[in-house]
């Protein structure tokens, strides 16, 4: 899916041993990006959008993506305005968090895997920053994380136009970027993208949602947090 | 688990939104006194009634709208929104798993006022930073086009 992935490890084993592990895990993503890539012509998600037959775990994701559909009336839909299967929004975050369980079950205990921003943050106090949306080599906010997942949604990278659910009004272009912190990234996920849809109210769902936190900026750089966003604050 | 029952509290503050916003009126600005609830678990084992105040006059069929059972591993989640008059008069879970996630509410009347900060730039040492990708772009726009699809 084309985004870089961070994986850091703390640990007591030998550095060849923890290299090796972690190349694991880089394994893992080579694969899911060769098996869920939009953009690779071998995918299972090419494959499917030519009507070839499919592993059975495409098909346990397109099913989780079906029930999210059905369960939503069409609201949730992998379908892309050309007619093609895109899942990548479902497949970062449970990707990384399985990627996560494969260091977990290995025995580490202090690690991140972080794609493309996103990431799964196991063990305690690790300092994180959220991204300047305006400045993408400076930081706006540090955070003290542990034993959890953060996300950002948002419209700076790479200038992409964000379409407009709702026909032409422009909640989504009032703010440009939402950071969920849940207890993972796959939760965190589920939630960021269609609050940051939602516009400016999109951080009232955060609020209201137990387990999530959120800080949104707007596009005039000024960031709304939710209620108990600080003790995510390093102070 | 917690991803259906997760999946499926965001579809219900889903529908409610987009079917809000689709009526014409804004976010959050009228409260009605007949207020929908939606039936969550507690993890008592019994129920707590959360409630949810707006007001549209949107273009809706009325009727009974059931979603599929989302069945994945730990239990099955059905929901089921009803539309009467153009507006939604009740959302209901009617199948959810034994789950410790505990109720969700969304409230205008009740939501406080969140702090608000000019954003500054920081200089501390961090060892990664949370930002947006091209990729959470393209599911907002798959998603934007579903909710087109769906008003």
């Amino acid at each position: 899916m084309g985004m870089p992935v961070t994986i850091e490890v703390i640990g007591e084993r030998q550095e060849v041993k923890v290299k090796k592990d972690i190349e694991r895990v880089f394994e893992y993503f080579r694969s899911v990006d060769e098996k869920y890539s939009p953009f690779k012509e071998t995918s299972e998600v090419a494959k499917l959008n030519r009507g070839e037959k499919v592993s059975r775990e495409m098909t346990d994701i397109l099913k989780l993506a079906e029930d999210l559909k059905i369960s939503t009336n069409g609201y949730f839909n992998i379908k892309r305005p050309d007619g093609k299967i895109d899942p990548s929004g479902i497949v970062k975050g449970w990707a990384i968090r399985n990627a996560a369980d494969i260091l977990r079950r290995l025995g580490y205990k202090k690690f991140y895997v972080d794609a493309g921003g996103d990431a799964e943050i196991v063990g305690k106090n690790w300092k994180w920053g959220i991204r300047n949306p305006f400045n993408v080599k400076e930081i706006v906010k540090v955070l003290n994380l542990s034993n959890c997942g953060i996300v950002t949604s948002g419209t700076y990278e790479r200038g992409q136009h964000i379409y407009d659910p709702v026909g032409g009004k422009s909640e989504i272009n009032d703010i440009v970027s939402l950071t969920v912190i849940g207890p993972d990234v796959y939760n965190a996920d589920c939630f960021a993208t269609p609050a940051f849809a939602m516009g400016k109210v999109g951080i009232e769902l955060i609020e209201a949602t137990d387990g999530l936190e959120g800080y949104m900026i707007d596009k005039k750089g000024i960031a709304t947090m939710t209620s108990g966003f600080d003790k995510y604050v390093a102070t | 688990m917690k991803k259906f029952l997760l999946s499926a509290l965001v579809l219900i503050v889903f529908i409610i939104y987009v079917l809000h916003v689709n009526s014409g009126g804004e976010a959050g600005s009228t409260i009605t006194a007949n207020t929908p609830g939606i039936i969550v678990p507690s993890s008592a084992g019994s129920t707590t009634v959360t409630t949810v105040s707006t007001v549209y006059t949107g273009s809706y069929k009325n009727g009974t709208y059931t979603g599929s059972v989302a069945d994945a591993f730990y239990g099955n989640v059905q929901v089921q929104v009803t539309i009467s008059g153009g507006r939604i008069s009740d959302v209901q879970f009617l199948q959810y798993p034994n789950d410790r996630r505990t109720s969700q509410m969304i409230n205008s009347q009740a939501m406080p006022i969140l702090k608000q900060e000019a954003i500054q730039a920081q200089s501390a040492q961090v060892s990664g930073v949370s930002g947006a990708t091209a990729t959470s772009g393209a599911f907002i726009q798959s998603l934007g086009n579903a909710l087109q699809q769906a008003s």
